[in-house]
């Protein structure tokens, strides 16, 4: 299996380390709703098909990467960097001392 | 007198083996059944046979899609054992060992049950002293377990690498001598006859593809051979329990499908007679009756439905089957193979009533589900008789992910691809 890295190009799989379902919803950070947590957490759709999933380009550029990958085929259609899709860095990540 | 004895072979040898009975009927569905249960696997079949033999609950139908057994119940790497350190684990997978102490005898199908047993080997003085933690849990519920030092190991494995110069030496094991293997097969053809003999219908290239409701209530399965209703519906799928419990309209599951890659090697002379992990990675081995060694490693890591892995995975079992036994290095592969795993959110089954009214689940068997096989059907039959679980599977809940009462043997939390 190769994953085509947008950085760094056709990959092997083993320089990527998979990082899981990406059809889960991470609740908000300050969010108490344990419901909502539980299910982040723990359940899976366990997509037959075209699987949304998260990788991370360990063995290479590093970059957390967004792929959609057939569960029945293995075969990838597209790969992005997690970066692109313009997500804000929450409060409870930024680095201590770094000014908001 | 039983059905396969020595004087049923000379009566038969005597006729020209023209009487010999099929092993399971061919029936056609009936249009209702006091239980079904989804999946003609190793497990599904099993449940069947307990409903039969423990409860007398006999008007009941196997709904397999191709023909019975051929998931993982023949694609495993035989390994039976009970070196849980969870007592929930311990207690559950205790009671299957003691099933297959007598599973040949109860079956009257010889399933090959070989207790050579498993030799887990450490590489570290922690790992050892892990393992004397876990061998002292086992003892206080009364399995057996012996901490082994590299004497003793040399002894019984004399193929091992022992030198000391090895990239990770061996400083001690942890022994299970009632562990062993099974002929995996047999397991399914012995409990498949058992319930058809007791009344079972077993219904093969019988795909589910609906379910039948009344309300929230599931009563009965829509399947390419018609409808079919029933009071109970069991569903056993494994690694395809996401896409079954989709059609009852539940969507998401602590259940991921992964794949899980197997190896045989050529025949070779008698070289390991029991079963032996790799602590230092991960690696299981031993040496079936053909002579083939048989072994298998971590699982791909990723989800898929594909029964086939990666080259990664294929290139560590073998390098670290090298590492722990130099002599094989030349040996060359016969097959590999892939199964499809039901890996759950803490590395335990699930097998409970729900979760819809009139259904039943026993899913979750990562990579462990063959050792379970007599326990999960004697657990989830009396489930569905007596429509809650038994004390041994009393623990094994869907909902325990949500009420934070996990049974997590590898502290990895909700990562399937470390369970």
């Amino acid at each position: 299996m190769l994953i085509n890295c947008p950085y760094c190009g056709p990959r092997d799989v083993s320089e990527f380390t998979y990082q899981g379902d990406d059809n889960r919803v991470r609740p908000d950070q300050a969010s108490t709703d344990q419901a909502a947590w539980n299910a982040y957490t723990y359940d899976r759709v366990n997509t037959m098909g075209d699987h949304k999933e998260l990788w991370l380009h360990s063995g290479g550029c590093r970059a957390h990467l967004r792929v959609t990958r057939s569960t029945l085929t293995h075969a990838i259609s597209s790969v992005a960097f997690v970066r692109d899709h313009g997500e804000k860095k929450s409060a409870a990540r930024r680095k201590p001392g770094v000014r908001a | 007198m039983a059905e396969y004895s020595v004087f049923s072979l000379l009566k038969n040898a005597v006729s020209g083996n023209r009487d010999w009975k099929p092993a399971w009927r061919k029936p056609d569905p009936k249009p209702e059944y006091d239980v079904i249960i989804v999946g003609g696997g190793g497990h599904g079949l099993a449940t069947a046979y307990y409903l039969a033999k423990e409860h007398g609950i006999t008007n009941v139908a196997v709904v397999e899609k191709g023909w019975l057994g051929q998931g993982n119940i023949g694609r495993n790497t035989t390994i039976v054992r009970s070196n849980y350190m969870l007592p929930d684990n311990t207690h559950f997978y205790e009671h299957s060992m003691k099933l297959w102490e007598n599973l040949s005898h109860e079956l009257n199908f010889n399933v090959m049950f070989s207790q050579r047993g498993i030799l887990n080997l450490a590489h570290t003085p922690s790992q050892l002293d892990d393992y004397a933690r876990r061998g002292n849990a086992m003892r206080h519920c009364g399995v057996d377990a012996e901490l082994l030092r590299p004497a003793a190991i040399a002894k019984l494995v004399p193929g091992l690498d022992l030198s000391g110069s090895a990239r990770f030496p061996v400083i001690g094991g942890l022994m299970q001598p009632r562990a062993g293997t099974a002929r995996h097969d047999a397991v399914a053809w012995g409990y498949a006859r058992g319930a058809d003999r007791r009344g079972v219908d077993m219904l093969e290239n019988c795909e589910v593809i609906g379910f039948l409701r009344d309300g929230d209530r599931i009563t009965g399965v829509k399947t390419t051979r018609g409808d079919i209703r029933a009071k109970k519906i069991a569903v056993a799928v494994a690694g395809h329990t996401g896409q079954v419990m989709k059609l009852a309209g539940v969507d998401r599951l602590p259940i991921e499908s992964h794949v899980l890659q197997a190896f045989v090697s050529e025949s070779l002379k008698p070289f390991v007679d029991t079963v032996v992990t790799f602590g230092g990675g991960h690696l299981y081995m031993s040496q079936s009756d053909k002579g083939g060694l048989v072994f298998g490693g971590d699982i791909d890591g990723y989800n898929t439905y594909a029964q086939r892995g990666n080259l990664p995975v294929v290139e560590e079992v073998m390098s670290e089957m090298v590492a722990l036994f130099p002599g094989l290095a030349r040996v060359r592969l016969l097959r590999s193979w892939g199964g499809i795993m039901d890996m759950s959110m803490d590395g335990t089954p699930i097998i409970t009533t729900g979760p819809l009214p009139g259904m039943y689940l026993n899913t979750g068997w990562c990579y462990g589900g063959f050792k379970a096989t007599p326990a999960s059907g004697w657990c989830f039959a009396w489930t569905i008789a007596k429509d809650e679980p038994h004390k041994f599977n009393a623990p094994f809940t869907l909902d325990r992910f949500h009420r934070g009462i996990l049974i997590d043997e590898k502290g990895q939390g909700s990562t399937p691809r470390l369970h």
